[in-house]
């Protein structure tokens, strides 16, 4: 029971730990990045390359002062990103980075909670999330940040629905709620070559995913909540310093979660096709799956941010034309088709 | 044992603290909010009880769907309207009436359930296809009826926002 708790607390501080250097490292991607399709240079100072600009930032942000409007309403404004980042963090608890992998002379599985009904419980913790918008929104007494707010639940509300359908043909095919199942069904071939991940069995639940994944982690074409030529900021528009830095990393954590869970169901999560048979020690075959699944995920990452500064922002009216209209009747005649393919 | 009792009794004051505070409070954005937490507490005990997939479905549903719209509907009219929504008490009578009805039940199906008091053997395996095959065989009948009532009340919801001003 001891050796439990210790073995958990190392793969949790191991995983933070990789998270929030992964956000660093994302934020100065992402100011690159979009420097580059907009013909500027972006960071280049702050150390070599600008690579330091990043923790810079950090430190600006955990110096500013935390400033409380006078008419917000103090609990619930201290509340609200710590539901954000809460939700964000937690979704990984139940994501396998990994197979099992030998170490100290114990197997262990590279995931920190294998349960039963992983895949609901991300879908439940992405839907607390939508607190930290809410409540910030709401508590800090302002119209724009509330009407950010109003916005953001209503966006989530709609896209969750397509998102829980599109995970359901991939549920039909492989039978189980428990995501590292999820991952072992992926590992097979169909005809020998062509690797069994969900992403070939299951394009149209990819497609509706991936669009209600950049919709819930407010990500541009989807970043209504914080439309600054609208709302001023959105929902954040009140805050400042440690907090507004909370909502921040929350969004960018959220990123990295969703590309997880896209890797996780649609691409073979930590499958790396064909390594199994260069007959590698197992130790060495876990770590490049590992491997595997990071560079996975950074593939999905960089996606996200070349969509951002590619599309312009959509209206609110096809935002929601776009959810209820075509993303949830795709996804319901997805189930439908998988369900009579699977009976024929 | 002791830390399975000691869970019980934190989820089950979470519940009721929380719960008695959704009735008594005379603000109802209190109100709405210690209902955030009443859902939280029953969640807890489910997963006590072993029912783990109830739990998040609890959670998904209730506190992800349900509780934004409940808390949504409160914070606008709330604040913009000048007149504070306050709680109070009327048409006690007919409340009573619906109120012991509604007690009767579930002291009815209180004691007539087949309570696990203890985690079962059987812990965490399997209780989503369980209640899958459940739903769509014995309880099918109940289950579609279920959703007819919300079918309705979404209809009657519908109606009642969008309904056309007569000139």
């Amino acid at each position: 029971m001891g050796m439990e708790i210790l073995v958990s607390t190392a793969k949790f501080l191991i995983v933070m730990t990789v998270i929030l250097v992964s956000v660093i490292i994302l934020v100065y991607l992402e100011r690159r990045i979009s420097a580059f399709i907009q013909n500027r240079t972006g960071p280049n100072r702050v150390g070599p390359y600008g690579l330091f600009q990043a923790i810079a930032d950090v430190v600006k942000l955990l110096l500013k002062e935390d400033i409380v409007p006078k008419n917000a309403y103090k609990p619930v404004h201290d509340l609200a990103p710590i539901i954000s980042i809460g939700a964000a963090l937690s979704t990984f608890a139940v994501i396998p980075v990994g197979n099992t992998i030998e170490l100290f002379g114990t197997t262990m599985k590279l995931m920190i909670a294998d349960v039963n009904i992983g895949i609901l419980y991300i879908l439940s913790v992405t839907s607390i999330g939508v607190y930290g918008i809410t409540l910030a929104g709401w508590s800090s007494n302002n119209k724009y940040s509330l009407l950010g707010g109003l916005r953001s639940s209503a966006q989530l509300i709609s896209y969750e629905l397509s998102m829980g359908l599109s995970i359901i043909g991939v549920l039909m095919i492989s039978g189980t709620l428990r995501l590292d199942q999820i991952v072992q069904h992926q590992t097979m071939y169909i005809g020998g070559w062509l690797p069994n991940w969900n992403i070939f069995l299951q394009p149209v639940a990819f497609i509706t995913f991936v669009v209600a994944a950049f919709a819930e982690t407010n990500r541009l074409p989807f970043d209504l909540p914080e439309a600054e030529p609208e709302l001023v900021g959105g929902y954040h528009t009140e805050y400042t310093g440690l907090k507004f830095g909370l909502f921040f990393l929350a969004e960018y954590a959220n990123m990295i979660t969703a590309a997880a869970v896209i890797t996780t169901l649609f691409l073979g999560g930590w499958h790396l096709p064909y390594a199994e048979n260069l007959g590698l020690s197992a130790f060495t075959l876990s770590l490049l799956q590992v491997l595997a699944f990071c560079a996975k995920v950074t593939v999905i990452l960089l996606f996200f941010i070349v969509t951002r500064w590619t599309l312009p922002r959509f209206r609110y009216d096809q935002l929601m034309d776009i959810g209820w209209k075509v993303m949830l009747p795709l996804a319901i005649a997805n189930v439908l088709v998988t369900g009579l393919i699977l009976v024929l | 044992m002791v830390l399975y009792n000691l869970a019980f009794y934190f989820f089950s004051l979470i519940t009721l603290a929380s719960a008695s505070v959704v009735v008594f409070s005379k603000n109802i954005v209190h109100s709405a909010f210690a209902l955030l937490f009443t859902f939280f507490g029953v969640a807890g005990l489910y997963v006590l009880m072993m029912a783990d997939f109830l739990a998040i479905t609890q959670i998904l549903i209730y506190i992800g769907g349900i509780m934004v719209l409940i808390l949504f509907g409160v914070m606008l009219t709330n604040r913009t309207i000048d007149v504070q929504i306050r709680t109070g008490s009327i048409q006690t009578f007919p409340a009573m009436l619906i109120v012991a009805a509604l007690a009767g039940t579930l002291v009815g199906i209180f004691w007539s359930t087949d309570w696990k008091i203890s985690p079962t053997a059987i812990g965490f395996e399997k209780t989503a296809p369980e209640i899958g095959k459940m739903l769509l065989t014995n309880y099918l009948l109940p289950f579609e009826i279920a959703s007819i009532v919300l079918l309705v009340a979404l209809i009657g919801a519908a109606m009642i926002a969008r309904r056309e001003k007569k000139a």
